[in-house]
C-alpha cells in the first residue's frame, strides 16, 4: 500500500508538472481560499496578541467594579456606587492593595477653550490612578494628593483634547472651563494610541474631591472604582467586596447583585471570544470558498480523465487494477490541493504582512501552527472529496473501449 | 495441457438488435516456445481474439485457459495480474504513454508489479539495450521515429518477463525496413525461448512464423505448420 501510494504521488508530480499552467489554475480556488484563511487568522491573531499586551499593563490583579445596568430601576431607585460604597470597601475589605474611584461628568457645553470645544468626559480620580493606568505626565504633572486635600481647580489632559481644544503644544499653564467652573492644566500626558477603537488620549482628569465638589449633591454621576490585590488573593478580595456593596445597597438575600465586579482577565477572555467568533465566521465563509475551489478541481479532474482515457488504457492493459488507476487520480487531486494549499499559505502570510505592516500600532501577524494544519488538512480534505469521483469514473474504465478511445 | 487453450470461444457484438459474431467456436491450443501468425481478411475477427488472448477483452462464451488456470470467470484484480506477469502486448500503434520518457514507459508495467525504483530503472534499462535503445531511453515517444516506438513497445512487453508477447500487427504502422529489423528481433527472441503470438495481413511477415493460422468470418480456417523461411 506505501509502495502504490508512492509511486502513485511521483506520477502525480509528473503528471502536475507536465500541465504546470492548468495545474496552477486548477488550484487556483485552493490557493486564494487558504491564502485568506491565513490573511484573516494572522490579522486577528495579531490583533489578539495587542490586546492581550495592552491587558498586561493592566496586570491580571485589577478588579473593575461598577453599576449593573442591566439591573436598572433596582427595586425603585437608580444603580449606582457612591462614595459611601469606597469609604466602605476601604474600610472593611482585607488584602486590598489600593481601590481607586473614577467619575465621569459631562457638562452640557463640554469642555472649552477659547471658543473650542471637546465633548471629552472629565473624570474625578486620585492619583493612585496614574500608578495603576500606568500613566505619566509628558510634560508639567499627575495629579497629586495636595490637590485632592485642596480640592484644587486643576486638571491633566490627553493629547486628543489638546488637540481638540487648539491649545498650544505646551498646554500646562492655560485655563479652560468645564460647566461653570475654570480649571488650570498642570498636566499634559504622554500619547497612549488607539486601544479597541477607542482613543486613549481623549481624556480630561481632575481630582476626586473636586469632582465631587462641583456635582450637585442629589446628583449620582457615573462612578467606577479600579481595585488593585494580590493575585492570589483577588478571588477572596473580590468575595468581600461584592458583601460590603450588598450590605451598602440593602440587596435582600437571593436578589441579584446591582453591581459588576470583572477582573481584567476576564474582559480579556470575552474580548478573545469575540476575536474567536470573528475566526471562526471568516474560517466558515473561506471554508465555503474551499469547497467551491474543490468543485473546480473536481470539473478539471473529470475532463482530465477522459482526456487521458486512452493513457489509462494502456495502464490497464499492462496490469494496472481499479486500485492502482483509483489511487493515482485520488493522489492527483490531493497533491494538486496540498500543493494549492502551500502556495495560498505563503500568499496568505506574505499579504497579513503587508496589511499588518499598513496598520499602524499594530503588533506584526502571527501565524499560529494551528491555522496551518487546519488550512493543509482542510485542502487535503477538499482533494479527496473531490477527487473520488474523477478517481472513481478512471478506475471503472473498460481497457478495450478505453485504448480505443481517439 | 496446452499454454493457451481455447474451448469453444465465441464472441459476440450486440449493436442495436443485430447480434454480429465476430468469433464463433474457435478451439485452438499454443504450446510453449511457439511463434504464430494469426492472418486472415479485415474484420475477420483477428483483433477480437488477441484482446481475448491478451485478457482485455472477455469471450461472450466457450473458455480460455492459460497456463493451466481458467481466464474466463476470473475477477478483475486476478486479470490485471495476469495481463502483468502473463502477457505482454504490442499494438499497431505502439500505445505508448506521453509526455513520458522511453525509460518510464518501459518502468511503468514494473510499478503494478511492485518492483522498487532502482530495480525497476536497471531491469528497464537493460531491456531497452536488448531492443538497441540504449542510447536514446531519455526520449519522449514523440521524439522517436515509428520503429523506435515500436522498440519501446516491444521492450516494455518484455520487461516483466511475460510467458507469452501478443502482438496485433506490430509492422502495420512501419516501412518494410523496419518491420524487417523488428521480425530479425522477434525471431530472436523466439529462439531464446519466448512464445510468440502475432496477428498480421502480410504474406511476407507471417512466413516468418512457424505456424499460421488463418481466420476467416470468426473461424479458424486453415492452421498451417512449415519450416521458418
Ligand atoms: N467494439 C465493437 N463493436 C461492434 N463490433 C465490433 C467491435 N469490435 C469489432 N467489431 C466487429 O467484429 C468483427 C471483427 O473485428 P476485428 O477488429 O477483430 O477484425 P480484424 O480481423 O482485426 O480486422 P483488421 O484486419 O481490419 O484489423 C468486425 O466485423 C468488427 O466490425
Ligand atoms: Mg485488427
Amino acid at each position: 500500500m506505501i509502495f502504490l501510494i508512492l509511486e502513485s504521488f511521483r506520477s502525480a508530480l509528473h503528471s502536475i508538472r507536465a500541465n504546470a499552467l492548468r495545474s496552477f489554475l486548477t488550484s487556483l480556488g485552493i490557493i486564494i481560499g487558504v491564502a485568506s484563511i491565513i490573511t484573516v487568522v494572522s490579522l486577528v491573531q495579531g490583533l489578539q496578541a495587542s490586546i492581550d499586551q495592552q491587558f498586561e499593563s493592566l496586570g491580571s490583579n485589577s478588579l473593575i467594579i461598577q453599576p449593573d445596568f442591566n439591573q436598572q430601576e433596582y427595586e425603585g431607585r437608580d444603580v449606582y456606587l457612591s462614595e459611601d460604597d469606597l469609604l466602605a470597601i476601604r474600610k472593611r475589605v482585607v488584602g486590598l492593595d489600593s481601590v481607586t474611584p473614577q467619575v465621569f461628568l459631562s457638562a452640557a457645553q463640554g469642555l472649552t477653550y477659547r471658543g473650542n470645544r471637546s465633548s471629552v468626559d472629565v473624570r474625578g480620580v486620585e492619583p493612585d490612578l496614574f500608578v495603576l493606568d500606568d500613566t505619566f505626565a509628558d510634560r508639567g504633572r499627575e495629579l497629586i494628593a495636595a490637590d485632592l486635600i485642596g480640592r484644587s481647580r486643576v486638571m491633566v489632559i490627553g493629547d486628543k483634547v489638546r488637540r481638540d481644544l487648539k491649545l498650544p503644544n505646551d498646554p500646562v499653564g492655560e485655563f479652560v472651563q468645564f460647566g461653570l467652573d475654570w480649571f488650570k492644566i498642570v498636566g499634559l500626558l504622554e500619547i497612549k494610541g488607539n486601544f479597541l477603537g477607542q482613543d486613549l488620549d481623549n481624556v480630561a482628569y481632575i481630582p476626586f474631591t473636586t469632582a465631587n465638589s462641583i456635582t450637585p449633591t442629589h446628583a449620582n454621576p457615573f462612578m467606577i472604582f479600579l481595585a488593585k490585590a494580590d493575585p492570589d488573593e483577588l478571588d477572596w478580595v473580590r468575595q468581600q467586596i461584592r458583601q460590603v456593596l450588598r450590605k451598602e445597597h440593602k440587596i435582600q438575600p437571593g436578589k441579584p447583585d446591582d453591581f459588576k465586579i470583572e477582573s481584567s482577565e476576564q474582559i480579556q477572555q470575552s474580548i478573545a471570544q469575540v476575536t474567536g467568533i470573528i475566526t471562526v465566521v471568516f474560517g466558515g465563509i473561506v471554508g465555503i470558498s474551499l469547497l467551491v475551489g474543490g468543485i473546480g478541481i473536481m470539473n478539471i479532474m473529470l475532463v482530465s480523465v477522459t482526456e487521458r482515457t486512452r493513457e489509462i488504457g494502456i495502464c490497464k492493459a499492462l496490469g494496472a487494477t481499479r486500485a492502482d488507476i483509483m489511487l493515482q487520480f485520488l493522489i492527483e487531486a490531493v497533491v494538486l490541493c496540498l500543493l494549492g494549499g502551500l502556495i495560498g499559505l505563503a500568499a496568505g502570510f506574505g499579504l497579513g504582512k503587508v496589511i499588518a505592516n499598513m496598520i499602524p500600532n499594530f503588533t506584526p501577524a502571527v501565524v499560529p501552527l494551528w491555522a496551518v494544519f487546519l488550512a493543509l488538512g482542510f485542502s487535503t480534505g477538499v482533494g479527496v472529496l473531490f477527487g473520488l469521483l474523477p478517481a472513481a469514473k478512471a478506475a471503472r474504465l473498460d481497457p478495450i473501449e478505453s485504448l480505443r478511445y481517439e | 495441457m496446452s499454454l493457451i487453450e481455447l474451448k469453444n470461444v465465441g464472441r459476440v457484438y450486440h449493436m442495436g438488435g443485430e447480434t454480429l459474431h465476430a468469433l464463433r467456436d474457435i478451439n485452438l491450443g499454443i504450446e510453449q516456445n511457439e511463434y504464430v501468425a494469426f492472418i486472415g481478411a479485415s474484420g475477420s475477427g483477428k483483433s477480437t481474439l488477441m484482446n481475448i488472448l491478451g485478457c482485455l477483452d472477455s469471450p461472450s462464451s466457450g473458455e480460455y485457459w492459460l497456463d493451466g488456470s481458467r481466464v474466463s470467470g476470473m475477477s478483475g484484480k486476478e486479470l490485471a495480474r495476469v495481463r502483468n506477469r502473463e502477457i505482454g502486448f504490442i499494438f499497431q500503434s505502439f500505445n505508448l504513454l506521453p509526455r513520458v520518457s522511453a525509460l518510464k514507459n518501459v518502468m511503468q508495467p514494473l510499478i503494478y508489479a511492485k518492483v522498487g525504483l532502482r530495480e525497476r530503472t536497471r531491469r528497464a534499462q537493460a531491456m531497452l539495450e536488448q531492443v538497441g535503445l540504449g542510447e536514446r531511453m531519455h526520449h519522449q515517444p514523440n521524439e522517436l521515429s515509428g520503429g523506435q516506438r515500436q522498440r519501446v513497445a516491444i521492450a516494455r512487453a518484455l520487461v516483466t518477463q511475460p510467458s507469452i508477447l501478443l502482438a496485433d500487427e506490430p509492422t502495420g504502422n512501419l516501412d518494410s525496413k523496419t518491420s524487417l529489423d523488428i521480425m530479425t528481433l522477434f525471431k530472436r527472441l523466439h529462439e531464446e525461448g519466448q512464445t510468440i503470438i502475432m496477428v498480421t495481413h502480410e504474406t511476407d511477415i507471417a512466413a516468418y512464423c512457424e505456424r499460421q493460422i488463418q481466420l476467416h468470418d470468426g473461424h479458424v480456417a486453415t492452421d498451417s505448420r512449415e519450416a521458418p523461411a
